[in-house]
Parts: C-alpha cells; structure tokens; sequence
C-alpha cells in the first residue's frame, strides 16, 4: 500500500524527571485516515499528542508533522495542523458567530473567505439561530461541534483531536463522528484520542497505548482477530490488564 | 495584522460583557479618588475645641475670635474652670483645650509677654501635632498684628510660604497617590488574569497551536488594556481636577507620557504573574498581595520615605511606583518639565524594559 505518510513517529520519547510519559512510541499515519489514538487515563496520550503539536518539546526521538520536523519547523506545523483541546476551547462568552470570526481571523483567512465560511458552517451546524447567541448558552453536545468546525476552519491537512467526546451522550457523539467523516471524506487526516471503545471503532486504524508504550496497532478488524475478541473492550482489557499506571 | 485585530476585538468584547470587569476597572478609580480626596485626608478640619476664658479682655475676646474664624477649629463651649477640661477630654468630644490665663491683656501690655496654655488629646499624636501646629500659627498671627510697625525693637520675623501648595492640601499628595495605585493595580490585575483565564478554559492551548505568534499574543493581549489604562487615567484627572481642585501645572503630555510607561511596567508584571499561576484566583491573590501592600507603604503618598530606615528606602528604590510618584508631582504641581525629571523618567523606562524583557522571555520558556 503506497500512502502519502502525514505523521511519523519515531521513538518519540518525553520525560518530566524520572517519569516517562511516552516511552519510544514509533508509528506512521497515512494521509486521509482517521487514527485513534487508544489508551487508559495516563497512558501518555496526551503528552504525545502535545508533542505533535508542538506544544510541548520531546525529550527525544524524532516526528514529523505534514513533511516538517518537530524540532526545526515548528512554524509550518502549525499552518498545517488544526487542534482542540480536551478542555473545551471556544470562548463562552463571545457569540457562535464572533467565535468563528475570531478564530478564523487568527488563522489568517481573508475577510471575504471568513464570512462565507461564517455563514456556511452555521448552516451546516444548524445554528443559524444560536448564531448572535453566546457560546456558553450552548448545550455541550453543540458547543463540541462548534469547537471541531472552527478547529478545521482553515481546512488543515492533519486535526488534532483530544478526547473530543468526552461527557457528551451517544446520540451527539454519533453526529459528531458524521461531521469527522465529512472532514476525512474531504481529505483531512483525523488523530484522535479517546478512550470510548465503541468510538475506537469508527477509526481506520487504532494505536493502544499502555503506561507510555504502543501496544497495538493495526485495524480495528485486525485486532479483534488477532486477540481473538469480538469487540474493542475485549482487545483492550486483554492489553491492558498489565497496566501499572492508573488514572491521571 | 488582520489576525491582531481579530485578537484585539476578541479582548474587548471579553472585557465589556464581564460586569466585574468593568467594575474593577472604571469603578476602582472613581471609589480610589473618592475615598481619597473626601473621606480619607490628613486635614483636620472643623476640630471641636474648649476655651477656658480666665482672662475675658479684649485681646482674649480677639483671640478666641480669630480661632473660632478659621476653618480648622470650632469652639464647642467656653468653660470657666480649667479642671472641666479633663472631661470634655474624657467625653471624647474635643481633641484640643485653650487657656488664657487671668489678666492676659494686662500682662501683654505691661511685661510685653504673655502665657496661653495649649492641651492636645495626643493619644493620637499626628492629630495632636498638627492641631496645635494648627492653633500655634493662629495666634503667632495674631501676635505679629499687635506689634505696631514702628516698633524699633530687635526682632527676627519668619515669613513663611508655602509654595506649590499654600493651602496645604491633602489631595496634592494622594491624586498622584492614587494615580500610581490605580494604575499598577488594574494593569497587573487584568493582564493576569485575562491571560490565566485563557490557560483554564484551555483556550491558550489552542492559540499556541495556531500559527499565531506567540509574542503576538501578549502584545494584543496588551494593547486594550493599555489603552483602557489611559481612559482610566483620564477619569482620575478629569475628577480630581474638577471635584478636587488639582492643578495640573505641568505638561499634559508628558504625564501621559509617564503614565504609559507605568502602565507597561503594570502589564509586563501581570505577565509575570500570570506565567506562575494557573489559576484566576491565585493570580488576583498574587497581584493584590504583590501590588496593593508596596505600593500604598512605599510610595511616599501615605508615609514619607524620608523618615524610613534605609534598608526600607532601599525596597522603595525599586518599587516604579515610587519614581512614578516623584514624576507626577513634580509636573502636576510644580509644572516642571523634561528637564528636570528626565533621571525619574529614565529610571522607570529601565525598570519597564527590564520586567518586560523578563516577562516575554518567561512566557517564550513554557511554550517549550
């Protein structure tokens, strides 16, 4: 299978003291595919998706994000990546619309191209009359969505995604994987942290992480058959039964 | 620069929907200006008084007439025994006693001296000292009135003035007070929390990710409450120029000149504040504590640097908001110019480039 490779990993390593957050994590993902990215609370997920974004500095290894290398050209990565973070990251109080402007604005688009995305994106949300309203009037379910829009507002190769379902019920998370879709279908790569395993396997191919190391990686139909499961649970359970770490 | 405006916009529309905002900024400084021009002034004015008259001579009647006339004193009652003294004292009512001694005239006009007894309630001694000082000038006055002018008598005559403030007031030394305090407090206030905020909303995650500039974020992070800085300084001086009689003798540029470096000295702090703290809370706490204590001691508008030991003078030296205050004076009510605070000026420009430089670096190191 010859793919575009959109981020590389190799032995990526962080450490706080003598603490190894993520321990030598080597992976590839393709341009186009939704990856998950799998694991208990503190397994290391989020450093290393910090790391990928350049928001955080590997102690070492190497990575590379759409061709450019963490260390040297930080910049460009951030051009080309889109983020929303575990928190929720809009601002609650600025509206629907002026939160899109804004962010819109700090990605540089031009003034023309962010009142048609403005417009666009509040229809496609189905917001047009929450559109003067603030953000934090919004039920969450909403504002997730909202906040995964403006995350991919400058069409960006690569969106990263932590935890972006979190404390949102099943029907809004479904409909929040039909906007993911939308975003893949038009050809932009989705890393995605979650530990929901029904959501693991909406992915194209999953990495398991444990205590800092991958464990796993491969399709979601491959795992199953390799561990002999029938769901994603049970492929979990089997790799992390060992788990040192626990919780945050 | 398209992005910068957006930021900008971004940071007023946070500023006017938060009512606590607001408060704190637009209404600090109308209660700080209040507060220290009406309620809180070291002028005694209107100070309960007894006189116990032994004398009853015209120049006693005089006397008592020249201090009931001034606006320092009112003379509650006139006693006729010096031992009701000690209750009117007791009584709370009074905090300073006048006895003129039986046959006061006379023994003026023949012996060419005379006694009059001055008694301050000195449980608080600044009350005490200025109220006699107070009664002292009265009747020295008084005194330089009866000396015809021919009088060929050997005799040194201090003429007193008290320039740039004749009146003595108060308010000349807590506007400029209050300016300093207002400033630092509301710039430090806000740049850290408003930055801190963003770091618990999980905001600032975002915007590092995006390409925006770092750097830029704190300078449009900056530049509203800059500005909303100088609306607020505007606000002290339209009203303690109109409400409080204070001059502004000096250049008007030059103080907003020295004002806004102050007020970059203010925001570089809450900058520095905000890179220690994760939390809204803990960063007010931090600013109030690192802000409101040095300031309102070590200023020199509520207690004179001058009479402090040195290693206090020192701490002083390295506040801004003592060679703010020392600026301000200087331009507001004795007019001086460039010329003669050009050393101040430069002072407070190396402290700001200083805090600055610190707190931009300091915020560059956690994006690590």
């Amino acid at each position: 299978m010859q793919q575009e490779i959109v981020i590389s990993a190799h032995n990526l390593t962080k450490k706080f003291g003598d603490f190894v957050a993520t321990n030598q994590i080597t992976f590839e993902v393709y341009a186009g595919e939704i990856f998950g990215f799998l694991g208990a609370n503190g397994a290391g997920k989020t450093t290393a998706m910090k790391m990928l974004c350049g928001l955080s500095t590997p102690s070492s290894g190497e990575a590379t994000i759409a061709g450019f290398d963490v260390y040297k050209e930080p910049d460009k990565i951030k051009q080309n990546i889109g983020y929303m973070s575990q928190k929720f990251s809009l601002y609650e109080d600025l509206t629907v619309a002026e939160n899109i402007q804004f962010f819109g604005g700090i990605y540089g688009l031009k003034s023309k191209e962010l009142k048609a995305k403005t417009k666009e994106l509040i229809e496609t949300l189905g917001l047009t009359n929450e559109a003067h309203k603030l953000v934090g009037s919004l039920p969450i379910g909403w504002k997730q969505k909202l906040a995964f829009s403006v995350a991919i507002i400058h069409e960006p190769k690569i969106v990263f995604l932590d935890e972006p379902t979190g404390g949102v019920d099943p029907l809004t998370r479904r409909q929040f994987w039909d906007l993911i879709y939308a975003a893949s279908d038009r050809g932009i790569t989705i890393f995605v942290t979650t530990h929901y395993m029904d959501e693991a396997e909406y992915c194209d191919r999953i990495s398991m992480m444990v205590d800092g190391y991958i464990k796993a990686l491969d399709s979601p139909e491959n795992l199953k058959k390799a561990h002999g499961a029938s769901t994603m649970d049970e492929v979990f359970f089997n790799l992390a039964r060992g788990a040192q770490r626990q919780g945050d | 620069m398209k992005q910068f405006t957006a930021f900008v916009r971004k940071e007023f529309y946070h500023v006017f929907r938060d009512p606590k905002t607001l408060l704190l900024l637009f209404g600090m400084p109308i209660a700080q200006i209040i507060l220290f021009g009406f309620a809180l002034t070291n002028e005694i004015k209107n100070s309960k008084i007894v006189v116990v008259n032994y004398a009853q001579d015209e120049e006693a009647r005089q006397l008592i007439n020249k201090i009931e006339a001034s606006a320092n004193f009112e003379v509650a009652e006139q006693l006729m025994n010096h031992r009701e003294i000690e209750d009117a004292f007791k009584a709370g009512i009074i905090k300073l006693a006048i006895v003129f001694p039986n046959k006061f005239s006379q023994t003026l006009h023949h012996e060419g001296q005379a006694q009059i007894q001055i008694i301050a309630d000195a449980s608080d001694p600044n009350t005490a000292t200025t109220l006699s000082n107070y009664a002292q000038a009265i009747i020295r006055d008084y005194q330089s009135s009866l000396i015809p002018a021919e009088t060929k008598a050997l005799s040194i005559n201090t003429q007193v003035r008290m320039i740039y403030n004749p009146e003595l007031k108060g308010v000349y030394n807590f506007v400029p007070g209050v300016m300093a305090l207002v400033l630092l407090l509301v710039g430090v206030l806000m740049t850290s929390v408003s930055i801190v905020r963003e770091k618990e909303m999980g905001t600032m995650e975002v915007l590092l990710v995006s390409p925006f500039n770092p750097l830029l974020v704190i300078i449009s992070k900056a530049v509203p409450y800059f500005f909303l800085s100088l609306i607020n300084l505007t606000i002290i001086l339209v009203l303690s120029s109109t409400l409080m009689e204070m001059p502004i003798n000096g250049s008007l540029f030059l103080l907003y000149f020295a004002s806004a470096i102050l007020i970059i000295t203010a925001l570089s702090l809450g900058l520095l504040i905000s890179n220690s703290t994760d939390s809204q809370q803990a960063a007010m706490l931090i600013s109030l504590l690192v802000m409101l204590m040095p300031t309102l001691l070590f200023t020199g508008f509520l207690f004179p640097l001058e009479n402090m030991p040195w290693p206090l003078q020192l701490v002083a030296n390295i506040l801004p908001s003592k060679w703010y205050y020392i600026i301000v004076k200087s331009v507001m009510i004795k007019g001086l110019g460039w010329a003669s605070v050009w050393k101040e000026i430069l002072i407070l420009m190396g402290m700001t480039a200083f805090l600055l430089t610190l707190s931009v670096k300091k915020f560059k190191i956690r994006l690590a």
